[in-house]
């Protein structure tokens, strides 16, 4: 399993200097990155990610183990991302919107979706397939979000603010669960938020950036 | 920096290239093609010296001036009226539960080809007209149509009306689409805690920013209408016809010596629309100095209540008449004996359609496949234009605005006469694809305008998932970003297709007349009377955009039926 190395990034907007880090997060863990809304943290996981707009000015290197991802197109990244909305796509179900992630090795209608609906059981959600995800509960939509992007084999998990829209039980519950599947599928974790109790839950470093300028 | 090789991103390279070049390349070309000969400049005649041999004969053309005149006075008038129909009305009504009511009934207007509209008019203002039908005798005392000129009047009063009852609506959407960029609700609440009436703290507070974003709009409103000639043909004066009108008229002349008076015809109608528009320019320094007086006096015209009424009732009555208008041309299309002053015809039959329904097959033809062909064309270059925004993180300026308007602002007549010159001296009239290009050079402008908007709003974050599921730029599109967006790309392709229907000048100039399409051949129709032969043709020429929106409409309804969030 791969690590993920920042390696001197810097992000400006403008002329001002965002952010400058340089970090390495091991396999499992997690690195927090908390600042104030403006600060640029989720510009960070956009040029991670390879979708930082083009008005925003960038540099330095980010190595997923021995490779270089940021000499490569966004596709080619496998990031996995997970936001504050699950942005299930509404035109698809809920079976589909796995399938989709799935890697093209993966071949044939029928095996897609039966590894969809077994990625969809680890989730709790067996035999939720079939439903349009505009029916989901909150908590329920998180969670087909998370298979979503643990089925497409990413190299990374990258989150922004992912929890901030759930109600506290809920909150606490899709956390955990967040953290522990990355753990068992031994994935780096950057996780962005301005919530103490993100940070905590995490486990890990935190770095803060944007509060004294 | 993020390398962005793939293969989208380098088609969406030749989008913007692409569309200036339809947009701006006839226009330029056109207006050359029309200013040499009209010096004398056109060799395929004999013209080879430059000259002023063509204005002098222009300018001895009997009651040109008046003709000049009547374009400038009716393009003027239907634009002020229009605008302060719709002004008023968003200062009264916007936010109200009466302004959707009134909205939901106006929006599909839009899509009533102006010659339809124009048709349906005619049919319900005429002295035998169903109006005056519903009135008489009773009211009236008529038993046979009065001799009055009420359509064709020497001053314009019909044309005008014609063109205000079409304009409105589309001022109406143009207002509406830029309306949530201003804080109506802060603005209203605010004005109104000052005491301001509704319309006074509107026309004080939001207005201004408004009108910012409409302008252009504006602008083509006045252009059009100032150089309109389907409309003018069906409602206008006739001695003499409005300047357009009568353009038309030496551009088709046997003589071809009359080519050179039409050219300056044309450079003069080109100098109408820049004083219709430098007059606008006038009116609106002087109603904003009026507003900023008023504003300063601390007016509050808290009794408002009236001219709200007013303007709520010319909104609700221009939709009613294009509705009516539309009725009765429907009726007069199966009405067997229909005497006057019966308000309906005493039998029904479906003769005038059977026996128009053999010639009607070529044009409907041409009419289809233009507008599907313009509407495809013009949809790709819209999306790889949209598709190029992202790559280099720039949408389009003022500059590129005023661009996307140039074929709307400039009058069509003005340009597409020398393109006409300049497609024959390449053979290139008369030709399918010459007419979807001219098609295509005023439909781009409105799907542009109808999707970038909607196109801009999407989340980005759909496609950064998708990317990190390790999809390609293309899969992404195909398979998430087109089907989330497949109803404002088709309610944009209805608007194309409406909008390629209703040409009637770049229809006539480039087809040459030898590319007939339901709206010329409904448009000849104008000068003889054959009222249900009339009413066949404006009726599918209204059906036909009519059922392009209700595609756009049903389409995604079903094929998305079981997913709630892509409903409405």
């Amino acid at each position: 399993m791969n690590d993920l190395r920042l390696d001197a990034v810097s992000i400006a907007l403008d002329g001002r200097t965002l952010l400058s880090l340089s970090a390495r997060v091991e396999p499992g863990e997690t690195l927090t990155v908390m600042g104030p809304s403006g600060s640029g943290k989720s510009s960070l996981l956009a040029y991670i990610g390879g979708f930082l707009a083009p008005d925003f000015h960038a540099s330095g290197n980010v190595f997923a183990g021995d490779v270089e991802i940021t000499a490569l197109p966004a596709e080619a990244r496998h990031a996995g991302l997970l936001f504050q909305d699950a942005l299930l796509f509404p035109h698809m179900s809920v079976a589909a919107n796995v399938a989709f992630a799935l890697p093209a090795s993966i071949k044939g209608r029928a095996a897609r979706l039966e590894r969809a609906e077994d990625a969809l059981q680890d989730v709790d959600l067996a035999g939720y397939g079939d439903r349009d995800p505009a029916t989901l509960s909150g908590g329920q939509k998180a969670r087909v979000a998370l298979a979503r992007t643990l089925v497409s084999q990413p190299r990374m998990l990258l989150l922004d603010e992912p929890f901030s829209r759930l109600d506290a039980a809920l909150r606490a519950q899709i956390r955990d669960l967040v953290f522990e599947r990355a753990k068992a599928a031994k994935l780096p974790v950057i996780l962005v938020t301005h919530d103490e109790a993100d940070a905590t839950a995490a486990g890990g470093t935190v770095v803060r950036i944007g509060g004294a300028s | 920096m993020t390398p962005r090789r793939d293969g989208l991103a380098l088609i969406a390279r030749f989008g913007p290239p692409l569309t200036i070049a339809i947009l701006a390349g006839p226009v330029v070309a056109g207006l050359l093609g029309t200013v040499l000969p009209a010096f004398g400049y056109l060799p395929a005649l004999g013209g080879t010296a430059f000259g002023l041999d063509a204005f002098k004969s222009l300018l001895a053309m009997p009651g040109i001036g008046r003709s000049a005149l009547l374009s400038l006075a009716t393009g003027l008038a239907s634009a002020v009226l229009s605008l302060a129909i719709v002004m008023v009305f968003l200062a009264g009504w916007a936010g109200t539960r009466s302004f959707a009511r009134v909205r939901s009934m106006i929006s599909p207007l839009l899509s009533v080809p102006h010659a339809a509209a124009a048709f349906g008019l005619t049919f319900l203002i005429a002295p035998s007209g169903l109006l005056a039908r519903l009135v008489s005798p009773g009211l009236t005392g008529w038993e046979r149509p009065p001799d009055l000129l009420i359509v064709n009047d020497p001053n314009g009063l019909a044309l005008i009306a014609g063109l205000v009852v079409k304009e409105v609506p589309f001022l109406l959407l143009i207002a509406l689409a830029a309306l949530p960029q201003i804080k109506l609700v802060e603005t209203r609440a605010l004005a109104a805690s000052l005491g301001y009436g509704r319309i006074a703290g509107f026309l004080y507070l939001a207005w201004p920013q408004l009108y910012g974003r409409i302008r252009l709009a504006v602008f083509a409103v006045i252009a059009f209408a100032a150089s309109v000639v389907d409309v003018a043909l069906i409602l206008g004066p006739t001695t003499p016809a409005t300047l357009s009108v009568r353009l038309v008229g030496w551009m088709n002349d046997p003589n071809l010596s009359m080519r050179f008076v039409a050219a300056a015809g044309a450079v003069l109608q080109l100098g109408v629309v820049v004083a219709a528009l430098g007059l606008w320019l006038v009116l609106e320094r002087v109603f904003a100095a009026l507003r900023n007086a008023m504003a300063a006096r601390g007016l509050r015209l808290r009794r408002d209540a009236g001219i709200r009424h007013a303007a709520l009732g010319l909104m609700t009555a221009s939709g009613i008449i294009v509705g009516a208008g539309l009725v009765a041309l429907g009726l007069w299309s199966v009405a067997g004996l229909w005497q006057f002053p019966d308000p309906l015809p005493s039998a029904f039959t479906l003769r005038a359609w059977t026996s128009a329904l053999p010639r009607i097959a070529a044009p409907l033809g041409t009419t289809l496949w233009a507008g599907a062909l313009s509407t495809l064309i013009a949809l790709v270059l819209t999306l790889l234009c949209l598709l190029r925004e992202r790559d280099t993180g720039r949408t389009v300026g003022k500059g590129a605005l005023a661009l996307i308007y140039l074929p709307l602002v400039v009058p069509q007549i003005a340009f597409l006469f020398g393109l006409q010159f300049l497609f024959l001296s390449f053979d290139f009239v008369a030709r399918f694809p010459a007419l979807v290009l001219a098609h295509l050079v005023f439909v781009l402008p409105y799907v542009f305008l109808s999707l970038s908007d909607t196109w801009r709003a999407f989340d980005p974050r759909y496609e950064a998932i998708a990317a990190g599921l390790g999809k390609s730029r293309w899969r992404t599109l195909i398979a998430i970003r087109l089907p989330m967006m497949v109803r404002p790309i088709l309610t944009a392709a209805a608007v194309g297709f409406a909008v390629s229907v209703a040409q009637y000048l770049p229809t006539l100039l480039i087809g040459a007349g030898r590319l007939p399409t339901i709206t010329t051949e409904a448009v000849a129709l104008a000068a003889g009377g054959a009222r249900r032969t009339i009413g066949v043709y404006a009726f599918l020429q209204m059906l036909l955009p009519a059922v392009g929106f209700a595609i756009a409409i049903l389409v995604p309804a079903l094929l998305f039926r079981q997913r709630r969030a892509m409903q409405a």
